[in-house]
């Protein structure tokens, strides 16, 4: 069973991989350094840039394609980075078929984003520094998809992480802004440090982090030290993509410009963690318990996120919440293993397109709308802007699953794959799955429903609402084209592509009830959700919060999960804080501080030496020669006594 | 009579510093017979081209081991790599030294002998332009330096010192402000160095009546005698290490230090910094390791107990400084201390990892001082550290470098200043030395607080109304200064290709 992994050398086109990594980020450096100077052509290099690598990476990833099944995936080690003794860690890339389909996502999706971007940020003076930071993201995560060891993925973590971080506080002027960047980087603290905690436990006990040496020694390790293995890297990989029980960064993450919704918060940054596990796939098959644990960190988040996403009002945390369910569903595909491996990575694909596209159609929505976000507020909005309403329809219609939309491709197997997971945990993963379907029929119904159709509900200032310019509305007919089609072309065709990251390993069937009850269930709960959420919402709904009950106010409050955080955690690390401080004031200072009064006082005092006499200094000089001349010889003549 | 017997004589060897001599001469007679105007250029290239010509030579003779000149050179990987060093430091300097375009006729007065304060002088200050002579005692003070470093013999050693030194005493004194503070460090340079060099010629006797010979090998031969007189043995010894201790401003010798770095012109204090250091710490290294090394048990301890005094002294001494000069100057002794510990490793690490500090030290120190000469006022150079206050705001890519050389100087990874602490404590503790370690880390974060204020005074203090601007320097500093920060950059990432250069020139010859 066990199967080598093996990764040949880069060659032809294939050897300039680190360029696509390089070109996003000399477009950045050179954004950032120019400064004022590159204000009025800066955000077409940021466009070029992503678009160039794009291309790029569409050529490798045809000549790729052009290789022979199994020596499909080239590696390059451009130099030594970390040499420590018994540590060698390679500057190395590796572009295999799991990393091309990234590479194509991350630089395709991302070259419509930065475009739509121009726009977007048009009246924004920080435009420039908006696409310097947008390149490095863009290089930071394709390092991150490139790199071939648990290192240079790191490496590419963090980046994203600082992008992210300079992105949703890109306006640090507002205090929410301010905090919701905080709030990211903390909570995704937590996750790297699990991350990194495990790439210490691989080099501990194998000696190495390069994805193939770790794969092949997999088998060698005891069951336990695989099981904590997975976990700190499922902890990272929850932590980057808003999974249960840190999700809660993602939401607020809203407070950035919505273009950088769009690509880090929907398309790419917060799917690294499915990436992570989904390469990590021969430590996580290895072990059935670890399975099971993100199987179920799957299911729980993905119910929560469609939960908490019915009851929001405010068009982008809607949004939000219902990635991290998507989300979800990843994990639950890459926690079934086997071909659910495969597809996890189709929905991540698929709702790359269509996630990306109804972000940007809430951003043209907002445009149009001065950057009102309340759905409450909307209303009737398809006469005025006729392109965002129908392209946010393909992506309404492809996130619930209506075939022949790419949703029902990727999603649909899902279920069936979680109804086959063989025993009796099929019924309860199958079951939230199918129930989670249900329930994003009816969020994204309300939504749409909420800000195109109904009557209108405007505020006073926002009386005409207007469509936004062609350079928005046309990367949203592109996303829409991709959100109807991909879903269809990558299901047949992705799976057989995957498969020398995956293995060939078919899909087990112990299936609790035929495939074609399960397709038919999942359509059915599609329509009853979205038929009631049409029916509720048809006419409009409250411009203000209504009182509600115990589950409706639950899921406003994200379900109490923010509070659990600042009971749990937070208030107990406030008070021992405070009493750190307490400790550190009185006794750690108090001794730094002598030590420093020390140092400073004979510092003041031995300066008084410094008279500026040559004769005081050549008094010194003496008093230093006789006694190193005496030292010399009390050494000698204590010998001879 | 016995013929005289002349000793063979290995010119290709030589070269590098027949070179510099040469052009030393050379830019003498060009004084004496350009006019005015010309001078300058035609000298800096002069001196520029045989700075280039003998690092080729160096680089050309670079698996030359040879003893020459009947034994008074040695020309060996160390003194290659040193020589290269100091030619390549030398260039920068020299680059400082040439810039005309930051002030009127650059940092050197028009005429040495004009009384300071007369009516000539304050006429002279404002634009007559700067003396050119300071180009060929450069290179007589190089020259002297390279000579130094290969010197196989105490006698010649003592030459080299001497012509390594008078041409320094004579530039400190040129500076074009300031004059009457930068003539006294000249004459204390002269006085304490001249004092200095009574010692090392007293203890070079006292070792020639101890072996009967000067030259290293005889020396060495002397030691491994076990019927020997101890007394002027020790006494020669330390003597002779005093006198070269005094050079690399090792404490209690180190008492010049901040008068002569702060009264010099600026591009002085950089070249001796840099240059100065390197060979004084390679005849050092030289004698310890060559001549003296049958008794290495004997003299660590006490040049120990001078590296820690050496250490303690910049280090605590830096803490309440408060111009920019002389805390560069405090913590260039407390180097000298970090230099120190690398060579009481007294193991092949010990001699590579030195001379990496050397080099990587040298350069982040002229960057250093390039900076320090374009942050200016009317008056000239504004060395106040309180004049620094906010220098961040006005001029954030030279604040930014000078912070990034003093997080250098702080030890901070990615930077020279890290690999090269790294590279001479790691050879101490190889050496048995970790008390030095010990007494060297403590002092790294003491010294850390001066180099960190100095961040903190430039990035956030508020600008004050007496917040000097950042002159735009010419292409000769800012090619200096692109030079140092590259390469203390580089040798903070990528060291080792110069860690491998010089492990492979640590082998002396004998």
């Amino acid at each position: 069973m066990e199967q080598t992994v093996e990764y040949a050398h880069a060659t032809g086109l294939l050897s300039g991989i680190w360029l696509l990594v390089a070109i996003p980020l000399a477009s950045a450096t050179v954004l950032l350094l120019l400064g004022r100077k590159a204000d009025k052509w800066g955000h077409w290099l940021g466009v070029a840039a992503v678009a160039a690598t794009f291309v790029l990476g569409l050529a490798m990833f045809f000549s790729l394609a052009g290789l022979d099944a199994e020596a499909r995936s080239a590696e390059q080690s451009l130099w030594d980075f970390i040499v420590v003794g018994e540590l060698h860690v390679d500057f190395g890339l590796l572009f295999d078929p799991l990393s091309g389909v990234f590479v194509l996502l991350i630089t395709g999706v991302g070259s419509l984003i930065h475009l739509y971007a121009v726009g977007y940020m048009e009246h924004d003076e920080g435009r420039r520094k908006f696409f310097a930071y947008f390149n490095l993201f863009v290089a930071a995560m394709l390092l991150l998809v490139l790199g071939n060891n648990y290192v240079m993925l790191y490496f590419g973590w963090e980046g994203v992480g600082l992008a992210s971080y300079l992105l949703i506080s890109f306006w640090y002027t507002r205090p929410s802004a301010a905090t919701a960047g905080k709030k990211a980087f903390l909570m995704n603290r937590v996750g790297d440090a699990g991350l990194a905690i495990g790439i210490f436990l691989m080099f501990a006990t194998l000696g190495t982090t390069q994805y193939d040496e770790v794969f092949n020694g997999v088998g060698a390790l005891s069951a336990a030290t695989i099981l904590v293995l997975g976990i700190l890297l499922l902890l990272g990989a929850a932590g980057k993509s808003g999974q249960f029980p840190l999700q809660a960064w993602l939401p607020d993450a809203m407070e950035g410009p919505t273009p950088v919704s769009a690509l880090i918060h929907a398309a790419t940054m917060v799917t690294a963690g499915v990436y992570l596990i989904a390469r990590s796939n021969p430590i996580f098959s290895a072990n059935t318990t670890l399975q099971t644990i993100v199987v179920s960190v799957g299911a729980l988040t993905l119910l929560m996120g469609c939960i908490i996403g019915a009851a929001k009002d405010d068009i982008k945390r809607v949004l939000a919440w219902s990635t991290v369910s998507q989300i979800g569903y990843m994990f639950l595909g890459v926690g079934l293993g086997g071909g659910a491996y495969a597809l996890a990575i189709i929905h991540l694909l698929a709702h790359g397109f269509f996630k990306a596209n109804m972000f940007l159609g809430a951003g043209s929505v907002m445009h149009g709308m001065h950057d009102q976000v309340d759905i409450r507020r909307f209303g009737g909005l398809r006469k005025y802007m006729k392109w965002t309403w129908l392209t946010f329809m393909m992506g309404w219609l492809a996130i619930i699953g209506i075939p022949p939309l790419s949703g029902y491709f990727s999603k649909e197997p899902i279920i069936a794959a979680a109804f086959e997971r063989g025993d009796w945990t099929s019924w309860l993963y199958g079951m939230a799955a199918l129930l989670g379907a249900g329930l994003t029929a009816f969020y994204m119904t309300r939504l749409f429903v909420l800000t195109f159709h109904g009557p209108e509900r405007y505020t006073e200032d926002n009386k005409h609402p207007h469509e936004s310019p062609y350079i928005m509305t046309v990367p949203l007919m592109l996303l829409a084209v991709g959100s109807i089609g991909a879903g269809f072309l990558m299901a047949s065709s992705v799976p057989d592509w995957l498969e020398p990251t995956f293995g060939a390993e078919a899909v087990e069937h112990h299936a609790v009830m035929p495939h074609w009850l399960i397709t038919v269930l999942s359509l059915l709960v599609t329509v009853l959700g979205a038929g009631l959420a049409w029916a509720l919402f048809r006419n409009g709904t409250a411009k203000q919060e209504q009182p509600a009950g115990v589950l409706v106010t639950a899921a406003r409050r994200n379900l109490y999960t923010d509070a659990f955080n600042e009971a749990v955690f937070e208030r107990p690390g406030i008070y021992l804080t405070r009493a750190l401080v307490f400790l550190d004031n009185k006794g750690i200072d108090g001794a730094v501080n002598g030590l420093a009064a020390a140092v400073g006082g004979s510092s003041g005092r031995l300066r008084r030496l410094q008279t500026g006499f040559v004769r005081s200094y050549a008094l010194s000089m003496l008093t230093g020669v006789v006694l190193v001349v005496g030292a010399f010889l009390a050494i000698q003549l204590g010998w001879l006594a | 009579m016995e013929d005289l017997q002349l000793p063979a004589i290995n010119y290709g060897a030589l070269s590098p510093m027949l070179i510099l001599f040469g052009a030393a001469c050379l830019g003498i007679l060009l004084e004496a017979f350009l006019p005015r105007g010309r001078r300058n250029a035609i000298q800096l290239t002069v001196a520029l081209v045989a700075l280039v010509a003998a690092l080729v030579a160096v680089i050309l003779g670079r698996n030359t081991r040879v003893v020459t000149i009947g034994g008074a050179v040695a020309i060996d990987g160390p003194t290659l790599f040193l020589q290269g060093s100091i030619l390549l430091l030398g260039v920068v300097s020299l680059l400082l030294i040439g810039e005309r375009a930051v002030e009127n006729g650059g940092a050197f007065v028009s005429q040495a002998a004009l009384t300071v304060g007369s009516e000539k002088d304050l006429r002279q200050a404002g634009s007559a332009p700067g003396n050119t002579e300071v180009y060929p005692l450069t290179m007589f003070s190089l020259g002297g330096m390279l000579l130094f470093v290969a010197a196989n013999d105490l006698l010649t050693m003592f030459i080299a010192l001497e012509v390594l030194s008078l041409p320094l005493y004579l530039l400190c004194a040129l500076a074009r402000r300031r004059r009457l503070l930068s003539q006294e460090a000249a004459l204390k340079y002269f006085l304490l160095g001249s004092y200095a060099s009574a010692f090392f010629l007293f203890g070079v006797a006292l070792i020639y009546g101890f072996a009967g010979a000067v030259d290293l090998a005889s020396i060495h031969a002397a030691v491994a005698d076990p019927v020997r007189n101890e007394v002027l043995l020790f006494g020669g010894l330390a003597l002779v290490a005093i006198g070269l201790l005094f050079k690399t401003a090792a404490a209690p010798f180190h008492v010049w230090t901040p008068d002569v770095y702060q009264g010099a012109p600026t591009p002085i204090t950089a070249l001796m910094a840099a240059c100065t250091k390197v060979a004084a710490f390679g005849a050092l290294l030289r004698i310890l390791y060559v001549a003296f090394d049958g008794v290495r048990w004997d003299f660590q301890p006490v040049l120990g107990a001078i590296a820690v005094l050496t250490m303690l002294t910049g280090a605590i001494l830096a803490v309440t400084q408060t111009d920019m000069k002389r805390l560069l100057a405090y913590s260039s002794i407390a180097n000298a201390g970090y230099l120190l510990v690398g060579v009481l490793a007294l193991n092949k690490e010990g001699l590579s990892s030195t001379m990496f500090y050397l080099v990587a030290y040298g350069f982040s120190v002229l960057a250093a001082f390039g900076i320090v000469s374009l942050v200016r006022d009317a008056d000239g150079e504004a060395t106040h550290l309180s004049r620094w206050a906010g220098l961040g705001r006005r001029n954030p890519l030279y604040a930014g470098a000078f912070s990034f050389i003093m997080l250098a100087f702080a030890g901070i990874p990615l930077t020279s200043g890290f690999t090269s602490k790294f590279a001479v404590f790691g050879a101490a503790i190889e050496g048995g030395q970790t008390w030095l370690v010990i007494v060297g880390v403590i002092t790294s974060m003491v010294l850390a607080f001066p180099y960190l204020r100095v961040i903190v005074m430039m990035w956030l203090s508020e600008p004050g109304e007496s917040t000097p601007t950042v002159s735009i320097p010419g292409f000769l500093t800012s090619a200096a200064l692109v030079i140092g920060v590259i390469v203390t950059l580089a040798l903070g990432v990528v060291p080792a290709p110069l860690l491998d250069l010089t492990n492979d020139a640590a082998q002396f010859v004998r």
